[in-house]
């Protein structure tokens, strides 16, 4: 059971799309897990045959269960290890003897439990504790806001944020884009976002420090830059899936990718890896009005860049003021892995690229 | 193609984009993506399956024209009109 956010502890398998004895491919949807972001497409990340499945159809398990056992093909590549090919039974989560007894005791379910213990174990005080609370609400919006609430809370009183902004002008890229949009078909018009989050990917690349995860009291920079994008459901509640590989994306291809991810966010059909893989997270809320947005870090990841409303503003250039099209971009950035200076660089750099969107 | 088709056609596209909207309470003359909190991708999302289904592609310039119902189905009605008229 691949874990699909910082709070995910367990999911339920809805179905299985591939069968015993049938080949797979790195990339294909194996699975279909039911989670507090909803259903999820889960994909294997190994190219073979499928041997056997080891969980059932509506069972629910923790994150980091082995679900199935994939034979690799003859030859192939050494997988990267995870959790869906793991064939190890070494997966479950670890449970005192003591307090597996209480569990069943108490008719507490496990795989909601989240450990406390040494390497994650579940303890006593863990069943304790999880009396009375282990019964998610079956009404998707409200575990939902309760898998926010539980990455929020961590991240505010985990991360030391800090907060910076930087407005932008935004003139370049208005103009650059009206004379693209001019003569392309409206599916393939171009949006500010794309633009956007392309100068932050390839400004990221030279801050390895905020496209990073905090783990277990360490920073580790990621070699991907995986641009989260902030997308609000329509019944409430919002994700942040991953534009994956998004510096090695070109204008074009981040506006395809971002209209499917929303489509898809928004009918309830992301794939696993879409949630497991973003290294920072973009949010862009102009669209109602906000000038400024101070973001909270989705924890392990240890940045979020904001955008606010692009508007029209009196901007000095030679001396004199002008109207521009403005845009206010934050950093909120976890202060135990960069500093405000590299931040403001960081923002600096962002600037920079958008002010020559021909290069973008 | 009459109004009430092509207000079928241009509806049965936002049900898709916003199917937890109760459609017939959406005020004609007022900005679609405020009553519906469309955002500007969902909005892109409207011209581009009207554009699947009825083949009118709206330019930039005139999304204006078309921010509310009654705009955007006297914009395709004229556009549909002239091209029957070129026939």
């Amino acid at each position: 059971m691949p874990a699909l956010g910082a709070d995910m502890t367990a999911g339920r398998l809805i179905a299985w799309l591939k069968h015993p004895g049938e080949a797979v491919k790195r990339g294909d949807i194996i699975a279909e897990v039911d989670t507090d972001k909803g259903v999820i497409e889960v994909e294997v990340f190994t190219s073979g045959v499928l041997e056997k499945t080891l969980v059932e159809p509506g069972t629910k398990v923790p994150v980091g269960t082995p679900l199935a056992v994939i034979r690799e093909a003859a030859g192939a590549p050494a997988p990267v290890p995870t959790p869906v090919t793991v064939p190890s039974p070494e997966g479950r989560a670890r449970v005192s003897p003591a307090a597996r007894r209480l569990a069943v005791e108490l008719e507490v379910d496990l795989a909601t439990v989240r450990g406390t213990g040494p390497e994650g174990a579940v303890t006593l005080e863990d069943v304790r504790q999880a009396v009375g609370k282990t019964e998610a609400p079956a009404d998707r919006g409200e575990r939902m806001r309760q898998a926010i609430a539980a990455a929020v809370t961590r991240s505010k009183r985990e991360i030391p944020h800090y907060y910076i902004g930087h407005t932008i002008d935004l003139g370049p890229v208005t103009a650059w884009l009206a004379e693209q949009n001019r003569d392309r078909p409206v599916a393939r018009r171009l949006a500010h976002s794309a633009l956007l989050v392309r100068a932050v990917a390839l400004t990221l690349r030279d801050f390895p420090e905020l496209n990073a995860r905090w783990v277990e009291g360490r920073v580790a920079p990621i070699a991907d830059i995986n641009v989260g994008l902030a997308i609000s459901l329509r019944d409430g509640g919002l994700v942040a899936p991953a534009l994956h590989h998004a510096d090695r994306q070109s204008v074009d291809e981040l506006m395809a990718s971002t209209l499917d991810l929303v489509e898809r966010a928004r009918a309830g059909a992301l794939r696993s890896s879409e949630l497991s893989d973003p290294t920072i997270t973009v949010t862009i809320l102009g669209d109602r009005g906000v000038d400024t947005v101070y973001g909270v870090i989705y924890p392990p990841q240890v940045a979020i860049v904001g955008f606010g409303k692009i508007v029209e503003g009196p901007w000095v250039v030679d001396g004199r003021v002008v109207a521009r099209s403005l845009v206010r971009a934050t950093l909120a950035a976890d202060h135990r892995v960069s500093d405000g200076h590299r931040g403001a660089l960081f923002l600096a750099g962002v600037a920079d690229r958008l002010r020559e969107p021909d290069r973008l | 193609m009459t109004r009430d088709e092509l207000r079928q056609a241009v509806l049965g596209v936002l049900k898709e984009i916003a199917p937890e909207a109760d459609l017939s309470r959406l005020a004609p003359d007022a900005p679609i993506r405020d009553q519906l909190d469309v955002d500007s991708i969902d909005f892109m999302r409207l011209l581009i399956g009207v554009n699947e289904k009825l083949h009118v592609d709206v330019p930039e310039a005139d999304y204006p024209r078309v921010a509310s119902l009654n705009g955007l189905l006297d914009y395709l009605g004229a556009r549909l009109a002239g091209r029957s008229a070129e026939r």
